[in-house]
């Protein structure tokens, strides 16, 4: 009897304990008293690491919360995925067939990385103690807000992308392989590829999710793995002039509560941002120069783009990141979304892109040989 | 009192403030002087934007004014190669007193040929020119500014030029585990002094634009001893058996700078060079 009802003590004290561990919780940053600096303000610094299975947009027919049941399937479905794909590959397998197996993406299609190579997340992301299913809270539907007609228009070349006759690879958007300032960012190694570029930081669901903070009173760094970018955020400044135009913008901080807050305004301009769908249920972020005939850093579609970013640590290892995007040029009204960032002890490493970009100069010469090859037929 | 003893008290007084003055104006060895900002540890705060005010990253050594970084030979002396000519004075080296102890460079006598090559071929070997990362110690003493973000717990230096960015463990993660431009920085504090061990370096990355190089066998030792509000002395230790025959060492001043509104600016130079290394494949080339 006695032992029974130390077992039942340790139970429900256990279970107390777990109600009051430093679950991610929205809102209610209160309840959790964070480590703080010298200076007073919460403790934000740490490696995080973005990935995570809910993607940007919820999928079509998709609650705005799983049930636990509901995650264990879907990350149980993923987990096997991975795990098949990281088969270690036999060396006496046959090439793939002429014209590639089929595939499409960054492998192109004569197949190319395997699991190993990857890390687009294991887990959906839990805010407020619910497993999300779309990063964007507003609007309520976590769906994009629709594009402004100006948008639609200039971002129809790029989203309406017909696969060519013989290479489902090729970007038909005419002039595409003309110069090299019309290629994509990330090809050029000027900002992450994929969703990897912010402000806002979100994952990049393919690799390279980790972000470093720093913080000091007056400077607060994030450290983007992926193409090396820091960002220096000035607390309590004022924004650059709006002549002066930023790859990442102009990032001034400050502290409403313990919430870290990060305006960032100062893009260039001749940037757009769109969201695409590169696999079912998986939407992406990116962030593109336009066309060379409309570049322009100071008046381009991007001029207006506003992100807000909300930093909250909501638990020893765990930070809620909450922003808004006011793009007038883009969107018809702002949106936000948000999702929690857990820490790790994950090394980040350099990522020198520019240093080895052999691609970029053989996607021109190749390029330049298919028009010669044109011009003899 | 009598004179004699207000006198004698006075002496005392007199001395017994030199003595307080030379206290406060001489340094314990190894301790920085009180005007130099403490984080809540107690370390020297080396928080803020600074950069290196000499000619070393056009030559590390001690060197006169030169008319152009290449040259070649004119009929009464070198004179500027044809692709740099149109620059004129904007071109040319301003004269250094080097930044090397002994100012000689102990090269083995292979690695100094390569020096000279590299020289010689500026324009087309030197990283700087294609906005590659400048690896370590070069980034110090680029003409550009870097900002060192100092908390209690983390040190990482961030780079104008290039983005380029230095995370100092300060805990030592174990060897590097593999090859970079900016090498693995691990530091430790030494009294006052941050001293930051740098390894696992790739051999692409040169101390200068005069042909100034390393191996992949680099390991460079900087001690940061901020010894003012103002001023960072900075000395970096070299030492590559591959090249060299011996460790050496360089040293200069790191300036605050004073701008209130100082700050890293973007210098994303890739952009700047997709014209010298991708202009010949475009649709239409622009005539070079």
């Amino acid at each position: 009897m006695r032992r029974r009802l130390l077992l039942v003590t340790i139970l429900v004290g256990g279970l107390a304990l777990a109600a009051l561990s430093p679950a991610p919780i929205a809102g209610q940053g209160q309840a959790y008293s964070p480590p703080r600096l010298a200076d007073g303000q919460p403790d934000l610094q740490g490696t995080y690491d973005l990935a995570t299975l809910t993607p940007l947009e919820r999928p079509n027919g998709m609650n705005a919360v799983l049930s636990r049941e509901e995650v264990a399937k879907l990350e149980g479905a993923v987990a096997a995925v991975v795990a098949l794909g990281a088969r270690p590959s036999s060396g006496e397998r046959a090439a793939p067939p002429k014209g590639g197996d089929g595939s499409r993406g960054a492998a192109g299609n004569v197949g190319g990385y395997n699991s190993f190579w990857l890390d687009p997340g294991s887990t959906f992301t839990m805010v407020n103690g619910e497993a999300r299913t779309s990063i964007v809270v507003d609007p309520s539907d976590g769906r994009l807000p629709p594009l402004t007609p100006a948008a639609r228009q200039r971002l129809g070349a790029l989203l309406a992308r017909p696969s060519a006759e013989n290479d489902p690879g090729l970007d038909p958007t005419p002039g595409a392989y003309d110069d090299p300032e019309r290629r994509p960012l990330g090809e050029r190694c000027l900002l992450g590829f994929g969703s990897a570029a912010g402000p806002p930081a979100l994952p990049n669901y393919f690799y390279n999710n980790l972000r470093k903070i720093v913080q000091t009173p007056d400077r607060i760094v994030i450290l983007n793995e992926m193409v090396h970018d820091v960002r220096v955020i000035r607390m309590n400044a004022q924004h650059l002039p709006s002549h002066i135009r930023k790859w990442a913008g102009d990032s001034v901080g400050r502290w409403e509560g313990d919430t870290l807050v990060v305006d960032t305004t100062n893009f260039n301009a001749d940037q757009i941002r769109y969201v695409v769908a590169v696999a079912p249920g998986r939407t992406l972020m990116m962030v593109e120069s336009i066309g060379a005939e409309e570049q322009d850093r100071l008046s381009g579609p991007g001029k207006d783009l506003h992100v807000i970013e909300r930093f909250t640590r909501v638990g020893e290892k765990a930070l809620l990141y909450r922003f808004t995007i006011e793009d007038p040029g883009t969107w018809e009204r702002p949106w936000t979304g948000e999702f929690t960032w857990p820490a790790t002890d994950q090394p980040i490493y350099e990522y020198a892109c520019h240093e080895a970009n052999y691609a970029l100069e053989n996607i021109l010469r190749g390029a330049r040989q298919r028009d010669a090859e044109a011009t003899k037929r | 009192m009598s004179h004699l003893a207000a006198k004698v008290a006075s002496t005392l007084v007199a001395v017994a403030a030199g003595a307080m003055l030379a206290l406060i104006a001489v340094p314990v060895v190894g301790q920085a002087p009180a005007s130099v900002p403490r984080l809540a540890t107690g370390r020297p705060d080396l928080n803020g934007v600074w950069q290196a005010l000499n000619e070393a990253n056009f030559d590390i050594q001690m060197h006169a004014a030169r008319p152009a970084m290449a040259l070649r030979a004119g009929p009464h002396g070198q004179v500027p190669v044809a692709s740099v000519l149109a620059l004129g004075a904007v071109g040319a080296v301003p004269p250094g007193v080097g930044v090397v102890e002994g100012d000689a460079l102990p090269y083995l006598p292979d690695a100094l040929k390569t020096k000279r090559e590299n020289q010689a071929n500026w324009l087309t070997r030197d990283p700087e020119i294609k906005c590659y990362l400048p690896g370590v110690p070069r980034a110090t003493y680029m003409p550009y500014p870097f900002q060192i973000v100092h908390s209690e717990s983390s040190l990482l230096i961030a780079y104008e030029y290039a983005g380029a960015v230095r995370d100092v463990f300060m805990k030592d993660p174990g060897p590097a585990p593999v090859d970079s431009w900016m090498g693995q920085s691990v530091g430790r504090w030494d009294g006052d002094t941050l001293v930051v061990d740098v390894t696992g370096f790739n051999d692409q990355t040169w101390f200068d634009r005069s042909g100034n190089f390393h191996s992949d066998a680099l390991h460079v030792v900087e001690r940061y001893t901020r010894t003012s509000r103002d001023v960072i002395a900075y000395e970096a230790t070299i030492e590559d058996p591959k090249v060299f025959t011996r460790s050496w060492k360089m040293s200069m001043a790191l300036y605050r700078r004073q701008e209130s509104n100082a700050q890293l600016m973007d210098f994303k130079c890739v952009e700047f060079v997709e014209e010298l290394m991708f202009g010949q494949w475009r649709k239409n080339p622009l005539s070079r």
